[in-house]
Order: C-alpha cells, then sequence, then structure tokens
C-alpha cells in the first residue's frame, strides 16, 4: 500500500517531453490517463481506429484530417510523445512563452506552429502548398453531399485566389500566413487544460 | 479419519447456520436484520476511514472535483459563433481553426468514452480496486484495509459463492419441477414462489441492499418495463420485487441451463441469435406476448449494452414500437460500497461475479415511475427520448444523445452528415442540395 500519486514515473522520458512540449507535470499525467483510456487494448499505442472511437470526433467534419495528423510520415502507430506532441500545438499560450532564448526551437504552441498545423489540415500531399485540387477536396469533406460541385468549386477558386500572391494557382504556408495575420490565433487555436 | 470428520462437521454446521439464518427467511421474504447490522458497522467504519483519509491528504491534492468535473476549459458557443472570422459567413482558411479545435477537444475528452469505465470515487472506500488515486496514509488505515481484505476475501466470499450456487440449483429445480405442472393459477403461484426466493437468495448472495421506491408504480401485467442498463446484476434487482418475463438471446452453458429451466414454469421470450437480428419477428414475438394480459410485464433494457451507471444513453426506438403502456424504472447503485458497473471489455462473467461478491455490498436505489404511454403525434424516436430524460431525472444521471453500440462500433454517418449540413447551411447558403 504505498503512494501512487507519483503517475509521473510511469511515463517514459517525461523530463524530455515536458522540455519539448512545456505541459506542465500534472497536465502530462492528466494526458497520460487519456492515452491509456484510449488504447483499449493495451497496445502501447493508439492507431487511427482508436481515435475514430470516439464519437465527438468521428462526427468532426474534420475528423479524418486530425486523426491524420497524429500519423505524420506514414506511420500506422502513434505513442504517447507523439500523442502529445500534436496536442501541444493547442497548448495556451502564455506569458513564460514569449521571452524566450532566441537560441532555443520554438514552442510548439507559437503562433507560427499553430498556423503550421491548420495549414497541414489543408495540404493533403505534404508539400508545402495548398493547391486548388486539394482545397476542393478538404471542402468535400467538410460538407459532405450537401454543396453540388460548381458550388464547392466557386468557394474554392475564391479562397485560393484571395490568399494567392505570387499567382502560382496555390497557397503557399507564408500566403497563408499573411491572409490570417488579423485573426487571434493564438486565442481560437487554443485548449486550456484544468489544473 | 479425524480430519475428515472434523471438516464434515463443520461443512454442515456452516449449511444449517446458512439455512437456518438465509434461506428460510428468503421463502418468506422476511429478513433478520443481519444484513442490516452489517451495513450499520460497514457505512461507521467507511465514514471513519473517509475522517482519516482528509485529515491525512495534503491539502493541495484533494480530489474532490476530479470525478465530475472535465478536465478542460470547454466553449461550448455553437457553430456559428465559433466559426465568426474575419468577414462574415463565407468560408474562409480560419474555418478550419473551430474544426480543429473541436476535434482535439474531443480526442482528450468526450462524454462517452468516460462512460464505459467505472466511476472514479471522491473518497477511498478501502477496496483496493479503487485505489487509484489514494495515497498511503496511517498504519491504522493500513491495517483496518488489511481486515478488510480478510473479511472479504475469507469470510464472505465462501458465504457468497455457497449462496449463489444454492440459488442457482434452486432456480434450476425448482423452476423445472413448477414446469410439469399443469398450466393453472396454482402453476403462476409457485412459479413466482420459486422466482422470489431464488431472486431473494442471490441477492443476499451480494449482500445486496435495495431500496425501493414508490411501489405504487410497480410493472403491472400486460406492460412492458423499461430500465437503465449497468450490469446484469440489474435483473436480479427488478426481479426481486416482482416477476418479470425477461427477453433476451439464448445463450449456452450455464446461462442457457438457467434460461431453459425458467422458460418452462413462465413465458420468457428467448430468441436465437439468428431471430434477432428480423426486428419484425422480434417485435411481433413481444406484441403476442402483451396482448395477453395475464402475461407478466416484459423487462427490456433498451440503451443495449452496460454503462457505467454515471449516465443513461440513446434508448433503441425498438421496444418503443411495440404499443402498450411502457413503465420506467430507474436503477442508481450507490457506488461507494462495490461497483456494479460490468466493463464486459474488460472483465468477462466470471471475473465479474468474483468482484462483486468480494465488494463490500451492493447498495442500490429501485425508483418506480408512472407508466407512460406513446401520445398521438410521436414517433418511438421522440417517445424513447421522453421516457430516457424521465428516467435520468429520477435517477439522477446526466443523459447523453449517444448510442452505447459506440464502444464496440463507429459512430453512424448520419450524425456527421448532420453535423456536414449545418456547416454547409453557412457557407453556401441557398445552393445547398435539400
Amino acid at each position: 500500500m504505498g503512494s501512487r500519486s507519483s503517475h509521473a514515473a510511469v511515463i517514459p522520458d517525461v523530463d524530455s517531453i515536458r522540455r519539448e512540449t512545456g505541459f506542465s507535470q500534472a497536465s502530462l499525467v492528466r494526458l497520460h490517463h487519456r492515452f491509456q483510456a484510449l488504447d483499449r487494448n493495451k497496445k502501447g499505442y493508439l492507431s487511427r481506429m482508436d481515435l475514430q472511437q470516439i464519437g465527438a470526433l468521428a462526427v468532426n467534419p474534420l475528423g479524418d484530417r486530425i486523426i491524420e495528423s497524429f500519423f505524420p510520415n506514414g506511420s500506422q502507430r502513434v505513442d504517447f510523445p507523439g500523442f502529445v506532441r500534436v496536442l501541444a500545438h493547442f497548448r495556451p499560450v502564455e506569458d513564460e512563452d514569449t521571452d524566450q532564448d532566441p537560441k532555443k526551437p520554438e514552442p510548439l504552441n507559437s503562433r507560427r506552429n499553430k498556423l503550421h498545423y491548420a495549414f497541414q489540415l489543408y495540404d493533403l500531399d505534404r508539400d508545402g502548398k495548398i493547391s486548388r485540387h486539394e482545397m476542393l477536396q478538404v471542402l468535400r469533406l467538410m460538407v459532405g453531399v450537401q454543396v453540388t460541385e460548381e458550388q464547392l468549386e466557386n468557394i474554392a477558386d475564391r479562397t485560393v485566389q484571395e490568399a494567392d500572391e505570387d499567382g502560382d494557382g496555390a497557397v503557399s504556408f507564408l500566403e497563408f500566413t499573411k491572409s490570417l495575420e488579423k485573426m487571434d490565433v493564438e486565442q481560437k487555436m487554443s485548449i486550456r487544460i484544468l489544473k | 479419519m479425524e480430519g475428515a470428520e472434523l471438516a464434515g462437521k463443520i461443512l454442515s454446521t456452516w449449511l444449517t447456520l446458512v439455512l437456518g439464518f438465509i434461506l428460510l427467511p428468503s421463502v418468506f421474504g422476511v429478513s433478520l436484520g443481519i444484513s442490516e447490522i452489517y451495513m450499520k458497522i460497514l457505512v461507521k467504519t467507511l465514514e471513519w476511514a473517509t475522517i482519516r483519509i482528509e485529515k491525512g491528504a495534503p491539502k493541495e491534492s484533494t480530489l474532490k472535483n476530479s470525478a465530475s468535473v472535465g478536465i478542460i476549459q470547454r466553449d461550448e458557443s455553437p457553430m456559428e459563433k465559433g466559426l465568426s472570422g474575419l468577414r462574415g459567413r463565407d468560408f474562409e482558411l480560419s474555418d478550419v481553426f473551430y474544426f480543429s479545435k473541436k476535434g482535439l477537444e474531443a480526442i482528450v475528452e468526450d462524454e462517452v468514452t468516460q462512460r464505459f469505465s467505472s466511476e472514479e470515487l471522491v473518497s477511498w472506500n478501502l477496496l483496493t480496486r479503487t485505489n487509484v488515486n489514494f495515497h498511503y496514509i496511517s498504519l491504522r488505515l493500513t491495517m483496518v484495509w488489511v481486515l478488510g481484505v480478510i473479511v472479504r476475501y475469507c469470510v464472505l466470499l465462501p458465504l457468497r459463492v455457497t449462496l449463489a450456487f444454492i440459488g442457482i440449483s434452486l432456480l434450476v429445480i425448482g423452476t423445472t419441477l413448477v414446469g410439469q405442472l399443469p398450466d393453472s393459477s396454482l402453476k403462476n403461484w409457485l412459479s413466482e414462489l420459486v422466482h422470489l426466493t431464488c431472486c431473494r437468495i442471490c441477492v443476499r448472495a451480494l449482500s445486496g441492499t435495495i431500496h425501493y421506491h414508490n411501489k405504487q408504480h410497480r410493472p403491472q401485467k400486460g406492460g412492458i418495463c423499461v430500465a437503465n442498463h449497468t450490469s446484469p446484476i440489474d435483473v436480479l434487482i427488478l426481479t426481486t420485487d416482482g416477476c418479470y418475463a425477461m427477453v433476451g438471446q439464448v445463450h449456452g452453458g450455464l446461462m442457457g441451463i438457467i434460461q431453459r429451466a425458467m422458460v418452462k414454469a413462465c413465458p420468457h421470450v428467448w430468441f436465437e441469435r439468428s431471430e434477432m437480428k428480423d426486428r419484425h419477428l422480434v417485435t411481433k414475438r413481444l406484441k403476442e406476448h402483451i396482448a395477453d394480459k395475464k402475461k407478466l410485464p416484459i423487462l427490456i433494457f433498451p440503451e443495449g449494452t452496460c454503462i457505467n451507471n454515471t449516465s443513461v444513453m440513446m434508448f433503441k426506438k425498438g421496444s418503443f414500437e411495440i404499443g402498450g403502456t411502457i413503465h420506467p424504472v430507474a436503477i442508481k447503485y450507490n457506488p461507494q460500497f462495490g461497483d456494479a458497473f460490468w466493463n464486459s471489455s474488460k472483465y468477462n462473467m466470471v471475473s465479474y461475479l468474483l468482484r462483486m461478491m468480494t465488494s463490500w455490498a451492493i447498495v442500490c436505489d429501485v425508483w418506480y415511475m408512472p407508466p407512460m404511454t406513446r401520445e398521438v403525434g410521436e414517433d418511438a424516436v421522440q417517445f424513447a427520448n421522453r421516457v430516457k430524460s424521465a428516467i435520468a431525472t429520477q435517477g439522477g444521471l446526466t443523459e447523453l444523445p449517444w448510442d452505447g453500440g459506440l464502444k464496440r462500433a463507429k459512430v453512424k454517418d448520419t450524425f456527421k452528415e448532420e453535423q456536414q449540413k449545418n456547416y454547409s447551411k453557412m457557407i453556401a447558403g441557398n445552393g445547398s442540395l435539400n
């Protein structure tokens, strides 16, 4: 009957994960708990199917793209560090993050990285550009069968045209960032974990 | 041989005690008050333990809120507000923020997954299995816990197993015997007696303490009784207070023997696995059953699967299409004394029963509610939701629209289509395809 509260000891490499993601120890314990709850067969990693079983995610129009974001580089499994790395993008920006040592790598929840996460949801082939075709496909995911092909094409054309500055018919990350510079990204893409 | 004689003597005294104190009173529905005394001692002990834990717990780690409050701060604004971007309601690149945030929120915490694991307790109840969040406090507490383990595994468990064994054998033998009689009111009376006695024995096998509320609304013959589902024990709890006709699949093994025996004495509705798939056949047989006003009320659990007793999930509309009067019943277990939830993906039936028999007790409240019928212009789904709300309110459970089958299967596409429809209306206005 010893103390079982130090769950952090159960998480492998907890210190390096903490440094990389900026989550507090308590948050990491909670997220690890959640990771284990989602890992139904106790495999130690999550597969696409584990995430697809979450009801509220399955009905989300962008559900498939979000699930995909956990499996970069064609992998089929996501372990706990990978899981937390994605979630770290949604960590609210706190004061201690802004006065960062310029030599350290940018924190995962910086404005730029949040925008990059959103960019990747559109960029299906990960080539660094959102083509008109990709825009159309993502829009189709979001509206299902509710909108005609013609209408969708109009919307896709308009959106790409407005953001495209160098006229190459695709939206690069820089153009994406520029078109959203007035948006309060930090607030819209933040999930606060309660202590 | 001396050893064998001694063992024989112990066994016979043991059995006589059991017979005298538990079995006979069960036949007559009388209680000797032993379980009440046990419960009182138990409650006092647990209260003492709680006080010691609260004294010993360091101030920062009080877990009072972890059981019910979520772990993330949620912004429940509707889609339109969340999507308001720079320009109004047309599609924008930034729309993806809203959906990705909602998606990630669901990944961190969703209302459904947490319903398929046992409820977290606010204070420890001296069972090892619930000791997830609690620290070592003091030597005395540990001693009490050790004593508890000894009592539960060495005293209570053998007693309960004996009772369960006797109860089930009596049920099988009794119903088979009664089944030999020709149909008559005597047969019905006897079959009721056998059912009730065996159920009472089985409930004592779990040290069950059940409070029935509003007995005047107990389900009548020719009606359908509908309740929320937490474990197979729900059946036991309800049948201790009245006889029901059960509906279900024919199983093999021990369950199958029990089922076949029971149906001889009293008309339960058992289906073969293949028949279950044919919804019309099922509905037809159930309709026939309730049309006969002399038959016992049918017992149905519309959720279709076991939920952890903190919420009520979608009621499948099949039961509500049969017609007839619905008698809702709410069942709420007190998790302090034992966790009744059957997590079928984690435990099989035998380990579940063992866990039940090594808990302190099963304490629950059963509320009978006034009968409800389908109103004019109300379809089966709306009726099902109405009954579900009533049960949730009575039992103090939260209501969820999700299907309990989610723990095994994927969400239906219709739910996703609804979200897609909402979004399309916003960005495409009057051009959408409906």
